[in-house]
């Protein structure tokens, strides 16, 4: 019975009641939308990373443990050192310069990244030939409406577009190492080094023998740069999705609580008549708590509906920042949505069931 | 109407408290009411009448006195034990209808069933009553789909499906025309012949309380007369 009434107090003021499930779905989005690209971010990093090919990776101990935010101070001379420690396949050095977030131009030898990964895959276009080339992925060449052939401006300098390459490696735009030393004045200097080692299996000792050999360098698995990648792994992430989360709270509760305390006002008469009929608070508490429960599932339906909205958005107009559906944080955005309605609709449901029957009854 | 006592009030007092000033609605009321009596209370506003209703009702508690309704003492009675007394022993039947808008004419009846703990099971003693108020043709219907005469009816319906000790029916024709006035009291008439319902109706027409077998009449808080 609880159910029709609420069912027919929410289509008794339809506008009322969409627009507090439309403002209930917003947090929802937003939640979606920033839990979506954190891991999109993160996946699409780790997924550059995997396709390099490499086993292990070297860099400077005071680097972050994001590659791409590490500073190039890791001598060049190394990379040829570190091919000659046993079992070692191959090692390939790489620098890195930040121009805006999420974007990292990138360095490489191409003649040895050839040899360690098989190459760029080209979209359009072919590799770097002259020291002004440079190669963009699809994502970057749609952000910056950039063609083969056509120009752009990266780090103050105008930049000959030679390739447009597939995604998934390494980087989204990259130079000739040489003239990105130059660049920033990184003279045989880079960022990180890429190890592959003869055999997979030899991955533990190469590990060690380079932990012995530079004591002062980092040396990690491949696995456990990866894992470096991961959300939670990411400085400020995990505390910027609980502000998030708290926000998302926050305004559910005051939603629910505004829409149901004006609902109540308007249905003093209507609690009156339930209280003459033998409804006792419990009843009444029931009724406001299911409504607010009900568009707060309403409101995380919306919100789920409007995150595919969102990612739509992202993608056509930052198409370098992946955003992925992320579904366990379905039920997460249903409970926040349903602890945030539930507690808001708490002081307007006590507050009904606490009206004085002769007084709801006269309520004009 | 038989002997069985199912409302005994003596010395009942009510005082409300408006801002700074207490008001004595009621200054020692006495009235014993027996199973299936219908009894009309009249009087002029501010009489008391309806406070008297109302803690019949269970709707407020009394200042001091006794009341019992059922052999129930409603001097003990909490805010809980009252609710109880709402759901089963009393319905009430309002000048204003007071039907819930959003619900059909059958929802409103389906509720008041629903907190009077009968559920959906079949009730002909209730199929039997709605013949009698005439309404089967518009029970799905919403209360402003319904005319005055016939949301009143609805009204009654609602106060006596869970077969109460007492109707208490506060000028049930006062938003009515004189048809519908009339149909209004046949109905609690017959309501009182067929079924043996216990009435107390409030109304200011002499000739609607003609239609209970006495009258009560109340002025100042006290009842003044009876016949």
């Amino acid at each position: 019975m609880i159910g029709k009434i609420v069912l027919e107090n929410l289509k008794h003021r339809p506008l009322r009641s969409l627009l507090s499930i439309l403002l209930i779905g917003v947090p929802v989005t937003l939640i979606l939308s920033l839990v979506g690209l954190t891991h999109g971010m993160s996946e699409d990093s780790q997924k550059r990373q995997r396709g390099i090919g490499a086993d292990i990776v070297v860099k400077s101990s005071t680097a972050s443990q994001a590659v791409s935010f590490s500073p190039a101070n890791v001598p060049e001379p190394l990379v040829g050192v570190i091919e000659k420690r046993p079992h070692v396949a191959m090692a390939l050095g790489v620098i890195n310069q930040n121009i805006e977030l999420p974007l990292v131009v990138t360095g490489v030898d191409l003649t040895q990244w050839k040899k360690m990964t098989g190459g760029f895959h080209y979209l359009e276009g072919h590799e770097l030939q002259n020291d002004d080339d440079i190669l963009l992925d699809r994502y970057v060449a749609q952000q910056r409406k950039a063609t083969v052939g056509g120009k752009v401006n990266i780090l103050n300098r105008d930049w000959h577009v030679a390739g447009i390459i597939d995604t998934g490696m390494l980087a989204r735009i990259v130079v000739k190492l040489s003239e990105l030393q130059t660049l920033i004045a990184a003279h045989n200097k880079i960022t990180q080094i890429y190890v592959k080692a003869d055999d997979p299996k030899n991955i533990p000792l190469i590990v060690k023998d380079l932990q012995a050999f530079l004591p002062s360098y980092s040396v990690q698995t491949m696995d456990e740069v990866l894992a470096a990648f991961r959300p939670e792994n990411i400085p400020g992430v995990s505390q910027f999705t609980v502000v998030v989360v708290a926000i998302g709270i926050v305004i559910g509760f005051f939603v629910v609580c505004l829409s149901m305390y004006t609902a109540v006002l308007q249905r003093t008469r209507e609690i009156g008549i339930l209280k003459s009929l033998g409804a006792g608070k419990g009843f009444i508490l029931g009724i406001v708590l299911t409504e607010a429960l009900v568009m707060g599932m309403a409101g995380t339906a919306v919100g789920i509906l409007l995150s595919f909205g969102s990612y739509a958005l992202i993608r056509v107009f930052v198409p370098t920042m992946t955003v992925v559906i992320v579904f366990t944080w379905w039920p997460v955005a249903l409970g926040i949505t349903l602890l945030g309605a539930g507690l808001g609709s708490l002081y307007p449901g006590w507050n009904a069931a606490s009206h004085d029957p002769i007084e709801a009854l006269s309520y004009e | 109407m038989n002997s069985a006592k199912v409302i005994e009030i003596e010395g009942l007092r009510k005082v409300y408290r408006v801002g700074q000033v207490d008001v004595q609605a009621l200054r020692g009321v006495a009235l014993t009411v027996h199973s299936g009596e219908f009894l009309s209370i009249v009087g002029p506003s501010g009489s008391g009448k309806s406070t008297l209703f109302h803690i019949i009702g269970g709707l407020t508690p009394p200042t001091a006195g006794k009341v019992r309704i059922m052999d129930q003492d409603l001097a003990s009675l909490t805010d809980a034990g009252r609710t109880q007394l709402r759901k089963r022993t009393v319905g009430f039947v309002f000048q204003k209808f007071n039907l819930l808008p959003n619900l059909t004419a059958r929802d409103n009846i389906e509720v008041a069933r629903f907190l009077g703990g009968n559920g959906k099971k079949s009730d002909p003693e209730f199929d039997e009553i709605l013949r009698l108020l005439g309404i089967a043709q518009r029970l799905d219907h919403k209360p402003n789909a319904l005319s005055g005469g016939e949301q009143q009816r609805v009204a009654i319906a609602r106060a006596v499906v869970n077969h109460p000790a007492i109707l208490l029916a506060d000028e049930p024709t006062g938003n009515l025309d004189t048809a519908n006035s009339t149909a209004v009291l046949e109905l609690l008439r017959g309501l009182n012949e067929r079924t043996g319902q216990t009435i107390l109706m409030i109304t200011h027409n002499t000739e609607a309380a003609a239609y209970g077998h006495s009258t009560v009449h109340m002025r100042d808080g006290q009842i003044i007369e009876r016949t």
